[in-house]
């Protein structure tokens, strides 16, 4: 089976596509390497490899958590299966 | 995995300080900026040799000073290194590299450019170095216990499939190594920032642990005075950035799998000390790759592993340094560049343990004489650390 993204572990919520040429709409696998289970989510947006997708609804102000830790706070609501980046997320430091 | 490490050896060279080299240079170390030209001069005359370029030892003072002092001097004590030539503006620093090299007990001389001239200089320094090119080649590989490698580790233009592949493989292999007592190193402190408490955690003792955030603390407050945005396109770098990596907290998150499971902290080193016994050390370095790898290189390290996500060719003029990287199109746009190519990972062709062995099985065949990409491709980026402007 292709895994088409990772997840570091269960209670994350981003996940990080791992193969090129990810389209809004695609059904993509997910494998959570700690648990080593797989899950499935459609994507809203296309995604570059090594991107992350929202692996479910954010509001704005939330913590994003990714290894099991904070990495930092939304800045927009973002949808499950949206793309998370820059534009939507930033540094609780510096 | 297929090599018993307990009973592993690898081949090379033993210096006088009974330390052990796995490369065998020879080198051209200018003091200063402005005596780069003789030492290039000497290594056009002198096969066999390499000079060491770098744009600073003028009118630096106080901790500034202490480190430049200490990197070159660390440099040419290396083991790696087999002699070295000093060339210097001015007799006195001169010396003081020269003198700071030879308690190693291997060959060092200095020569210094004011009342010679260049080519004077040039003369004189080219007949010490033809004399410890002979010397250098004359020496033979021994047979020595695995404990006795010096392992360094830094990533660079990391992107997600660093936090996910590239960078626990390090964090497998450093658990391995660590078992063995090798003596290993980390850094990047502003590199940590989000995983600070992680790394706090993995110190062996409260004193490390103050003597860490000490270190974390001082580079926080540095970013603090000096920044004027939340740095994003420095750290994280555009780079970081396009390779999908967002916030300073999730490429520390990724930076810190290089020390594995396993790993304790057991000791913190300033830029380029030399540790004074096994374990994984912490440096306080700076995150940018050529200023960190040549910091490890002063500190004595002699093998390097560096793991990449979008693609950093750096390499250092003594210290191999070796790339994996776990991201399919890099290892597919810049496979000249990528030592041990670990993209299997997310595929789930490779564990993470097959990977930590791929990448043992390149560190052996690196010690034992094989030559990384980036020797291959002449990536010799030497770049000291400054701490603050010039006198």
């Amino acid at each position: 089976m292709t895994i088409h993204f990772v997840v570091h572990e269960e209670g994350d919520s981003v996940g990080t596509v791992v193969v090129e040429n990810v389209k809004a709409g695609d059904t993509l696998t997910g494998w959570v390497m700690e648990q080593d289970r797989t899950i499935s989510l459609k994507v809203l947006n296309d995604i570059p490899i090594g991107h992350k997708v929202a692996l479910r609804d954010l509001d704005e102000g939330d913590t994003v958590i990714k290894y099991g830790v904070d990495i930092g706070r939304t800045i927009a609501p973002i949808r499950r299966g949206e793309y998370l980046h820059v534009h939507n997320v930033k540094t609780k430091r510096w | 995995m297929a090599i018993d490490l307990g009973k592993a050896t690898f081949w090379g060279y033993r210096r006088d300080n009974g330390r052990v080299g796995v490369r065998n240079h020879v080198i051209i170390l200018p003091v200063d900026d402005i005596s780069n030209a003789a030492a290039e001069g000497v290594a056009r005359n002198v096969m066999g040799t390499m000079a060491l370029p770098h744009p600073y030892g003028r009118l630096q003072f106080g901790a500034d000073l202490e480190l430049h002092f200490r990197t070159l001097i660390g440099t040419g004590a290396n083991p790696n290194v087999a002699a070295v030539v000093v060339i210097g503006i001015e007799p006195g620093w001169t010396q003081r590299v020269v003198d700071g090299i030879a308690q190693t007990g291997k060959p060092v001389a200095g020569f210094s450019i004011e009342h010679n001239g260049d080519s004077a200089t040039i003369m004189h320094a080219s007949r010490k170095a033809k004399e410890f090119v002979h010397y250098a080649t004359a020496l033979h590989r021994v047979e020595v216990p695995l404990r006795e490698l010096w392992v360094s580790t830094k990533c660079g233009e990391s992107d997600t499939t660093s936090g996910v592949g590239a960078n626990p493989t390090v964090g497998n292999a450093f658990d391995k190594l660590h078992a063995q007592g090798l003596t290993l190193c980390f850094g990047e402190t502003t590199e940590l920032t989000g995983g600070e408490h992680l790394v706090a955690a993995r110190c062996r003792t409260p004193e490390i642990r103050e003597r860490f955030m000490f270190m974390f603390n001082r580079y926080q407050d540095v970013i603090n005075r000096h920044k004027t945005s939340d740095l994003s396109e420095s750290q994280p770098t555009k780079g970081n950035i396009a390779g999908g990596l967002t916030t300073i907290e999730e490429k520390a998150l990724g930076n810190i799998q290089k020390i594995g499971k396993r790993c304790t902290v057991d000791g913190v080193l300033d830029k380029a000390e030399t540790p004074t016994g096994p374990g994984l050390w912490f440096m306080d370095s700076s995150s940018a790759a050529a200023e960190m790898v040549t910091l490890c290189a002063a500190a004595g390290f002699v093998v390097h592993f560096f793991p990449t996500g979008q693609g950093n060719v750096i390499g250092n003029p003594i210290l191999p340094v070796i790339k994996l990287c776990a991201n399919p199109k890099t290892v597919r746009t810049m496979a000249e560049h990528i030592d041990v190519d670990v993209s299997g990972i997310t595929r789930r062709e490779l564990t993470m343990d097959q990977a930590g062995d791929k990448l043992l099985e390149c560190m052996f065949a690196t010690a034992n004489g094989r030559w990384t990409a980036a020797e291959v491709l002449g990536h010799r980026e030497f770049v000291l650390t400054r701490l603050y402007e010039s006198a």
